[in-house]
């Protein structure tokens, strides 16, 4: 009880720091924590909140997003902020809204914040802000967590409890730890001369500060070329140096990637207006200022050969040797755009929170699940999370983490309060239709595609399915065990993807014929598409682990694309239905067509088995009478065979109806049966 | 700026002797030309009067002059008199005396000066309504120039009053006079506060600082001292005109509770022309209903009024649609129907936007034909039952034609809103739910298949029907739940006439079986506890004697009993019989059969109790599929009527009655004998599983 207290007046008094220092040895105690009230923090907020946790939100700063504050430091953000999309289905709406978090409530669309279609980042601290007083979520400002470190106990839900203190050395212990901190701490290059650069965080944003100056910029993400495009008008010129070679998002299809908003500076570089960019490795570098306070790029391997006695002057630098050296000419100034990584100071060595690997350092290593390696129940939600999708799909960004962190949720849910992931059952006559309003409106799966997939588990007898939505498809082989859901009998997985070979930093992404527009040339796709990919049992560890890296999943029994789309609409009866059903059907070996009920009544007569539409329906009493009107509407349309008509004095060929049916299914061979009436009814519905 | 202000501050105080007793001068020229002595006997406590002195003569000021005479009548209206004081010449007093003070007009309260204003402050109309105005409201207006100045205004006002924040870029300017003359009007009802800082204006959230602004400040409703009160901008020019406009709107209720017809409603809105939101409430959703109003009202303040329209209170009006939006002033009255708080706003805002949206949907409608007129979208009309169903078949057969694939109507669900206004004028409200456009809608009501038909009851319970969809079984599932389900029969009178058929009058013109539970030894003929049923027609009543039995069980046994003994096979009634699980002895006969025949079956099933078999005919005229059926069975049409054991469930064998022999009950019972024994041979055999041709269209596969 004293802790519980001790909060509450903690809350409302100062004098109740007093009382609270009595009880320091003791612990506040929430089930949840989360550190960091940036957008993945308040969305993780949302949903325990929505679900009756006990959780609370600790945030440093006196607002949440505080982020969004400071950077970017220009203040224009690059995540889209699409207002009108001419369709009213607001979960398709998301797919074209970057910023909004995801809720219940509708005022909590960023539109409402912002019209600018790359919106200020002012709006964004207001929205978050918003977000967070309008939804009652339980933030904690000026609480900074200053050191995190386990407390083994067998009670807890995980073996340890997470002891967390604060910067006024108070405690707090919790039983799953979700850290959504982003990432905060600038990425440094040091080399010799490095003190001359100055930062991102701090470097000025007016232009005039730079009026006729010229400047060389470290990097060449989104802020280097922001910090570019700012100040392009008014230096000499600017260059960029780099290791690696501009990534355009439009070629890669990675969000984070330069956007072609910020390439302002490509322009004039390749239009030889004095700018540049120069590929080097920035730890061999180094600088030297002159005594008029220029400063000039060397490299190291001249620094260490040098007379330590001499100035500046007794410095080789490599015009010396060579005079036509790139970047010969002495700089005013030099900037530092590298970027961010995650702050891995606060965390004890027991919790074994380690940097990832290559180009994945700056975060954290997580799994596919979003749960840390080294400590059971800490989860990595939002920016920091980005490791599993890195250059790949949008888990970085708001777009992308919503979902993930949705994701997170569920699966906690499950593990800890025994509510399995969501998911609604449909007779298997639903299958088809179920897919296709998946693939044409979840934003979810659109967002992050390859990392997220709708997973469909089939009943046994294939006579129903349950459809669970965005299911992180890298732990698809735990999906049993982190759902609480059964898949006895065979799953489908439904996944969106880019073409393997189109996307890349490299890649002419803008080549004839890049796209392919029909149905039985689906699976060379380059754009994003729906595929399907169909296991008769659920894929085990190890076939996830030997699956090619370049595939989401591991070797399926059956797979599916769906053509891509120039309108991303999925709905053509010929070429993304048709297709889509017959391959269902094959896997499934039954028969997915929709009948009237006279057709049914017709099998019923004829046949032992009737196709799960006119089982499911008719037999039920629920078959598609229709009227007068509509049997010959269906008559006319070739679709139901009008006996009303027939003299039956002579024996029709079958042939007759053959043509009409030809022209529905083109490349559809019909064996001719004695019972003609099953290809009559073939695609009545 | 801040010299004018502390000239205008510093000469307040001013204290007037001389006084002497002249009688007013009477003229009918608005501007009076008096003596001083005339001037100063004639003020009157309390009343004002802005006076100019002069020596007759003064070339310079004659423009003046002609800008004060002109203003004589506005001030007028203010009760301000102008005059015009001759000085004698050899007048040295001081007003007179001094050649400085007959550059300066003075204004005068009873016969205390208030203010003396240079004359080139007072250079056209404007500026001199504005200035006297503004010297003469000194309390009421306050001038600030300084964010904190405003905030302090701001917060002794919480809670008390609300605040009118003008900002003008200069005094004495047209905007400025309208300001003041508003202020004139309104300054006992809210504080004026004028500033003609730019500055200031930027800081309050409004950048655009090239014309004047006026912003209306709800602090009354205040409660949060440290927020500030919330504001709502005047879009228009500053004109006297709106500045009215503008403070009679902030005036108005936010939201107006309505309960009677929408047509008959009159608002401040609507009288200024403006339209009125209407927002539908249901009883249960009072609350949210409300502030769902609020929060619309005060995304529209100033530029629509916002009414909460109690749907439950009123009969007939709309289904679940939230948003009617109601233009009015000579304008044919427009109902739109909106979804979502956000349409409303943007649509009010953007009035081009009204005219482009109605002009869609008029092509739309052109582009439909007529049956679809009841597009999603656009307003359901009350409609009755018959053409509900019209529409309803009309909604299936489009889907089902042929361009369209069936599967593609994923999206269709069919609401049917079943209302009952007040008794006796029911009608059906039948709309359409897109379940692509509206996913939410779709997941709150539990729709996973499609179509799906829902009727609503008065807003209390939803039925989801599960009937066949053809208009028979439409029709008497609506006519059905018009009554309450279960019925209660006060009387015996009430009972019997329920069994046959003629009470509640409601289905009395509309064939149905009527169940009665008999719970109590009202009547003689069953022992309770039983049901009593009544086919349609209401020739016989059959009891039936319950004993302990499940709902589910109980369900099942009258829907056995419902069945007949010799019944004719349709498209609609084939799966009941086929749920008995029992082979068919099935005369298919090319229209009604005839007596004979008839006879003959009836007796052969009437003639065993435990039937094992079901004796059924089918009538070809009225289900022609049956020609399908025989197409199947033999390669050549038989000649009818024709006799066919049809056995479903051992392996589906079909035999086939000999057409040499006449159907009598004793024919078919000897045939039946052979049967048995094996002695017949089948005529065809169909063991077919209907499962999926082969495909050729296929993706491959890309492993």
């Amino acid at each position: 009880m004293a802790p519980v207290v001790c909060g509450m007046l903690l809350g409302l008094t100062l004098y109740a720091g007093h009382l609270c220092a009595v009880f320091a040895a003791d612990f506040l105690y929430h089930d949840y924590c989360v550190i960091g009230a940036g957008p993945s923090g308040l969305q993780a907020a949302y949903f325990l909140q929505r679900a009756g946790r006990d959780y609370v939100i600790f945030e440093r700063s006196h607002t949440p997003g505080s982020f969004f504050a400071l950077y970017p430091r220009h203040r224009k953000l690059i995540s889209i902020n699409k207002r009108y999309t001419g369709k009213s289905n607001s979960e398709f709406n998301l797919r074209h809204d970057w910023n909004s978090l995801l809720s219940h409530d509708r005022r909590l669309l960023f539109q409402r914040y912002s019209r600018d279609f790359f919106p200020d980042a002012d709006a964004m601290v207001r929205y978050l802000e918003d977000f967070a007083s309008l939804l009652k979520l339980r933030v904690q400002y000026n609480t900074a967590i200053v050191h995190v470190m386990l407390e083994k106990d067998r009670q807890a839900w995980n073996g340890h409890y997470f002891l967390l203190t604060d910067q006024d050395r108070q405690n707090y212990k919790c039983s799953s730890l979700l850290v959504a901190t982003g990432t905060w701490v600038p990425n440094v290059v040091n080399f010799p001369g490095s003190e001359y650069v100055e930062g991102y965080e701090t470097v000025s944003i007016n232009p005039e500060d730079f009026a006729g100056q010229t400047v060389l910029i470290l990097g060449r993400g989104n802020s280097a070329f922001e910090t570019a495009e700012n100040i392009l008008g008014v230096t000499n010129f600017i260059h960029m140096v780099s290791r690696s070679r501009v990534r355009l998002s439009w070629a890669t299809h990675y969000v984070g990637d330069l956007r072609a908003i910020n390439n302002g500076l490509l322009d004039t570089y390749q239009l030889k207006s004095l700018d540049g960019l120069l590929e080097g490795d920035l730890e061999d570098l180094a600088i030297v200022k002159d005594k008029k306070g220029k400063l000039h790029i060397t490299l190291r391997f001249y620094l260490e050969n040098r007379n330590t006695s001499g100035g500046i002057d007794s410095i080789t630098l490599p015009q010396d040797e060579l005079d036509n050296f790139a970047t010969r000419a002495p700089y005013d100034r030099v900037i530092r755009c590298l970027g961010w990584k995650f702050d891995f100071s606060i965390y004890n060595r027991s919790l074994r929170m380690m940097p990832g690997k290559g180009n994945k350092k700056k975060y954290p290593q997580i799994k596919p699940s979003y749960e840390s390696r080294g400590t059971r129940g800490l989860f990595v939600i939002g920016t920091a999370s980005h490791s599993v999708d890195f250059r790949k799909s949008a888990g970085g960004f708001i777009h992308g983490f919503r979902y993930t962190t949705r994701a997170v949720h569920r699966l906690l849910e499950n593990r800890h309060h025994g509510v399995p992931w969501p998911s609604t059952v449909y007779p298997i006559t639903q299958l088809t239709n179920s897919i296709i309003k998946r693939v044409n409106e979840a934003s979810g799966l659109y967002q992050m595609f390859s990392v997220l997939a709708d997973i469909i588990l089939l009943r046994e007898n294939a006579t129903a399915f349950e459809y669970l939505e965005e299911y992180p498809v890298g732990v698809l082989a735990e999906l049993e065990m982190q759902t609480g859901r059964k898949a006895p009998s065979g799953l489908f997985v439904i996944i969106m993807e880019y073409g393997r070979n189109f996307s890349g930093a490299d890649k002419d992404v803008f080549y004839y014929n890049r796209a392919v527009g029909e149905a039985q040339h689906a699976w060379q796709s380059n754009f994003l598409h729906p595929v399907i990919y169909f296991y008769k049992q659920l894929p085990t560890e190890r076939e996830m682990r030997l699956q090619h890296p370049d595939w989401p999943l591991p070797h399926p029994d059956a797979i599916h694309h769906i053509v891509e789309d120039f309108l991303t609409d999925w709905t053509a009866p010929n070429a993304h239905i048709l297709p889509l059903r017959r391959f269902l059907e094959n896997c499934l070996s039954t028969d997915l067509r929709n009948f009237f009920a006279e057709s049914c009544f017709l099998f019923a007569f004829t046949h032992q088995k009737l196709p799960p539409f006119c089982r499911q329906g008719y037999m039920r009493l629920q078959g598609l009478v229709g009227s007068e009107g509509l049997r010959r509407h269906a008559a006319e349309a070739g679709l139901l065979e009008d006996y009303t008509l027939s003299d039956f004095l002579g024996d029709r060929t079958p042939d007759n109806h053959k043509g009409s049916q030809d022209r529905l299914l083109r490349d559809h061979v019909i064996p001719v049966r004695p019972l003609q009436h099953l290809v009559y009814a073939k695609d009545e519905l | 700026m801040s010299t004018q202000k502390d000239r205008w501050v510093s000469s307040f105080s001013f204290l007037l002797f001389c006084a002497s007793s002249i009688p007013t001068w009477g003229s009918a020229r608005l501007l009076q030309e008096l003596s001083p002595q005339e001037y100063f006997s004639s003020l009157q406590a309390g009343r004002a009067s802005l006076a100019y002195f002069s020596h007759n003569v003064s070339p310079g000021a004659q423009p003046f002059l002609e800008q004060i005479e002109n203003s004589a009548e506005a001030l007028q209206d203010y009760g301000i008199s102008v005059v015009k004081v001759i000085c004698p010449k050899e007048d040295v007093s001081r007003y007179c005396g001094k050649e400085n003070a007959l550059r300066k007009a003075y204004l005068f309260r009873g016969n205390m000066l208030i203010r003396e204003f240079p004359t080139d402050a007072l250079f056209d109309v404007n500026s001199i309504v504005a200035n006297v105005l503004f010297a003469l409201l000194f309390n009421e207006v306050k001038y600030v120039e300084t964010l904190a100045d405003l905030q302090n205004i701001e917060n002794t006002l919480k809670g008390r009053l609300n605040m009118v924040f003008a900002y003008v870029p200069a005094t004495g300017t047209a905007e400025h006079r309208a300001v003041m003359e508003a202020a004139f009007v309104y300054g006992t009802v809210h504080q004026f506060v004028l500033t003609t800082e730019a500055a200031l204006l930027k800081d309050t959230g409004y950048p655009d600082m090239s014309s004047a602004r006026l912003l209306f400040c709800h602090c009354q409703r205040a409660t949060d001292l440290a927020q500030p009160c919330r504001r709502t901008a005047m879009g228009q020019a500053l004109t006297m005109l709106n500045i009215h406009r503008h403070l009679k709107l902030m005036g108005a209720p936010l939201v107006t509770e309505v309960a009677e017809d929408p047509e008959k409603v009159s608002t401040v809105h609507l009288q200024l022309g403006l339209p009125l939101v209407f927002i539908l409430s249901q009883k249960e959703t009072y609350e949210a209903d409300r502030r769902t109003a609020e929060f619309v009202a005060w995304q529209l303040l100033g530029k629509a009024g916002v009414a909460l329209l109690s749907r439950y209170l009123l009969s007939g009006v709309l289904g679940f649609l939230l948003f009617v939006v109601f233009l009015s002033s000579g304008v044919p009255i427009k109902y739109l129907v909106l979804e979502d708080t956000d349409e409303v706003i943007t649509l009010v805002e953007d009035k081009s936007k009204v005219k482009q949206i109605q002009e869609e949907e008029e092509e739309e409608e052109e582009d439909e034909d007529e049956k679809e007129n009841n597009n999603q979208g656009c307003m359901p009309k009350q409609i009755g039952v018959l053409a509900a169903l019209i529409q309803i078949c009309a909604v299936i057969s489009k889907a089902a034609n042929k361009t369209v694939n069936f599967s593609t109507i994923f999206f269709f669900i069919l609401f049917l809103h079943y209302l009952f206004s007040t008794p006796g004028t029911q009608g059906v409200l039948l709309s359409r739910v897109n379940c692509w456009d509206w996913p939410g809608v779709c997941t709150e009501e539990n729709v996973t298949q499609f179509p799906t038909i829902k009727i609503y009851e008065k807003g209390e319970r939803s039925v989801m029907y599960n009937g066949m969809w053809g208009t028979d079984e439409l029709t008497s599932f609506i006519m059905l739940s018009r009554v309450p389900c279960p019925l209660k029969l006060a009387t015996v009178e009430e009972a019997e006439g329920y069994l046959r058929g003629e009470f509640p009058s409601e289905l009395s013109s509309y064939h149905h079986t009527s169940l009665l539970g008999v719970f109590s030894t009202a009547t003689s003929e069953v022992s309770p506890p039983a049901l009593l049923l009544a086919r349609s027609g209401g020739q016989s009543v059959e009891g039936i004697t319950l004993s302990k039995q499940n709902a589910q069980d109980m369900v099942q046994m009258i829907r056995y009993e419902l069945l007949d003994i010799f019944p004719e096979i349709t498209v609609q009634n084939l799966p009941r019989y086929l749920q008995l699980r029992k082979p068919f002895l099935i005369l298919f006969s090319d229209d009604d059969i005839g007596q004979i025949e008839s006879k003959e079956m009836l007796k052969l099933a009437k003639g065993r109790p435990q039937q094992e078999f079901v004796a059924c005919w089918l009538n070809l005229k009225k289900t022609p599929v049956g020609r399908g059926v025989l197409k199947a069975y033999f390669a050549t049409m038989p000649s009818l009527p024709v006799l066919v054991w049809v056995n479903f469930h051992a392996g589906g064998q079909v035999f086939k009655f000999p057409s040499e022999q006449s159907i009598t009950e004793l024919n078919i019972l000897s045939w039946l004998e052979k049967l048995k024994a094996g002695l017949e041979v089948p005529s065809s055999k169909w063991t077919r599983v209907c499962n999926v041709p082969k495909h050729t269209l296929l993706a491959p596969v890309c492993l």
